[in-house]
């Protein structure tokens, strides 16, 4: 059963230094209240796990928080590169990062693998692209019944998912609505979760077809209101194009980030 | 009736645009990239396609946007969509299951078996055979990555690329293959079962290419108006092939023009209206 805790309490409890993390959100409903508050509490080491790692890991990767990043798609959306994880690729800081690239389609299907509690996911991927030969969690299996080769990559099974979500009932079920990514998979794959919420309401008022995770697949539920910025949460606030064009600039240089990071995430209390 | 000659005028951009938007007709089914595929794509929905379904891979089920999106998953996307499912669902079912005609992406280096490359851009270029895993271990520029490209490439009926046309992005081998076009000998597709045929147009701001029968390898088919042969020589980092019958492009016509750029004016406006960090 789901506990209701502050943010930082959240945090506390169940993120340690040297997890592997997933914090998703398909471009909508991206949690930074809780990835900042990530950084606030100086995590360190942790493997990230992400389809679009967004400005959000770029944020923890200039941090110092990570170690390890797998992904599918890395770049500011609409925008250029994350500079700050270009800068750990590249130039070791603050510190290396190891990269394990992987398709969408890859990821996806690993996640369900993973909330299916199946140790791999199979599909019909990476035929003729070089990411094989460069990523050793890429091998393929034979089908037993057509002979056809399927692509074969191991289930993600995170320590730590977490995710926003519009709203919670005082139950602690969870609604999600518009696009809902790989929200559900990431609670149910991962070993402990955190969902941070928009507001707290007596009855979620769902349809018979709503994405709802029960109070029962859930560790923490933190209300965060405009948890979700820049990015978005549909029914609450739009995305903020104009931010994520800003960050270009913000991230491009060490100085600048880190003059950001002390005034935007240091200097900010827990919500 | 108009006569287009001296009454559009307009930017070699435009030019790719809108014949971009053309390849689409109205009963496909798209699976849309970001940036300049999404850009056609809607123009194609505002003009001769208003029924055209376009599928983003935020989960977006025919989708209708007003304004472009900046991401691929803007709220406008879903707003506007006849229904949304979960990522999971729209890689496994919708596009693996066999439900995309065309996939049309965007790149930022293309081969002469149009291969695509979104992944590095080496720091050594790739003589030699050192592409691939060597060009990953060696970059120059990290580039974004694949995203939903592999598979769209593969599970799709078909692909349309539009891409700037320049010796930087038209390169004889790609350093790194993200997104398979015919693989490197042109052969990369033969005798696989349940495989789209693959690219079967590339739109550029100078003219349009499709790969030869036999060999695979990218042609030019169509020049635009105004383009010579030596200018996508220029541009072309291999001896590109010209059709043996060249065709001109058809000029964009009025209504093209005034729907893209109002779609354009739109997507400006909403874009810059928020505030400042």
């Amino acid at each position: 059963m789901t506990t209701f805790m502050t943010l930082k309490e959240a945090i506390a409890t169940y993120v340690k230094d040297g997890d592997t993390i997933a914090l998703e959100g398909f471009t909508h409903l991206i949690p930074f209240a809780a990835g900042h508050e990530i950084i606030r509490q100086k995590r360190r080491n942790l493997s990230l796990i992400r389809m679009t790692p967004d400005l959000i890991y770029d944020q923890l990767v200039g941090a110092g928080c990570v170690r390890k990043l797998t992904f599918s798609w890395g770049g500011n959306p609409g925008v250029g590169s994350l500079h700050r994880v270009r800068d750990a690729i590249e130039n070791d800081y603050p510190c290396a990062l190891e990269t394990v690239e992987h398709s969408h389609a890859a990821m996806a299907n690993a996640y369900e693998a993973g909330a299916a509690g199946l140790p791999l996911a199979v599909f019909r991927g990476y035929v003729g692209s070089e990411l094989p030969l460069v990523n050793t969690e890429i091998s393929s299996i034979i089908c037993p019944f057509t002979g056809e080769q399927l692509a074969a990559i191991p289930a993600i099974k995170p320590d730590v998912g977490i995710i926003h979500a519009q709203k919670a009932d005082r139950a602690g079920n969870v609604l999600i609505e518009g696009i809902i990514g790989v929200q559900k998979e990431v609670v149910l794959s991962a070993k402990r979760s955190i969902v941070t919420v928009e507001e707290i309401v007596d009855n979620l008022d769902v349809t018979s077809n709503a994405c709802v995770l029960p109070a029962w697949t859930i560790d923490a539920i933190a209300v965060a209101p405009e948890g979700a910025k820049p990015s978005y949460t549909l029914g609450y606030y739009d995305r903020d194009n104009n931010y994520y064009k800003q960050w270009d600039n913000i991230s491009r240089d060490r100085d600048s980030f880190n003059q950001w990071l002390e005034s935007h995430v240091f200097a900010q209390g827990d919500v | 009736m108009t006569t287009p000659n001296n009454s559009t005028q307009y930017t070699s951009a435009e030019m790719m645009t809108i014949t971009a938007a053309r390849a689409l007709t109205n009963n496909m089914t798209c699976f849309v990239g970001i940036g300049l595929p999404s850009e056609a794509a809607n123009v194609a929905r505002l003009t001769h396609a208003p029924d055209v379904t376009l599928i983003y891979e935020s989960g977006t089920l025919q989708t209708k946007p007003d304004v472009l999106p900046l991401s691929i998953g803007d709220g406008e996307l879903c707003e506007s969509a006849l229904t949304t499912v979960s990522v999971p669902e729209m890689f496994r079912y919708w596009l693996q299951g066999g439900h995309i005609d065309a996939g049309f992406l965007g790149t930022a280096q293309i081969d002469r078996f149009a291969n695509l490359n979104t992944t590095v851009i080496a720091a050594n270029h790739p003589e030699g055979g050192k592409n691939g895993a060597h060009s990953y271990a060696n970059p120059r520029v990290r580039l974004p990555g694949g995203g939903g490209a592999p598979e769209i490439s593969t599970n799709a009926k078909e692909v349309f690329i539009t891409v700037k046309h320049s010796k930087r992005t038209f390169v004889k081998d790609v350093d790194f293959i993200t997104t398979i076009g015919f693989g490197r000998d042109g052969k990369g597709r033969d005798n696989l079962p349940n495989i789209g045929r693959g690219p079967s147009i590339v739109i550029t701001d100078l003219c349009i290419l499709k790969p030869d029968p036999q060999t695979k390898e990218l042609i030019v088919t169509s020049l635009h108006p105004g383009t010579t042969r030596e200018e996508v020589i220029e541009a072309t980092g291999w001896e590109v092939k010209f059709a043996n019958t060249l065709e001109a492009t058809p000029m964009p016509n009025e209504k093209e023009l005034s729907v893209l750029r109002e779609l354009k004016a739109r997507t400006e406006k909403a874009h810059s209206a928020q505030e400042a960090i």
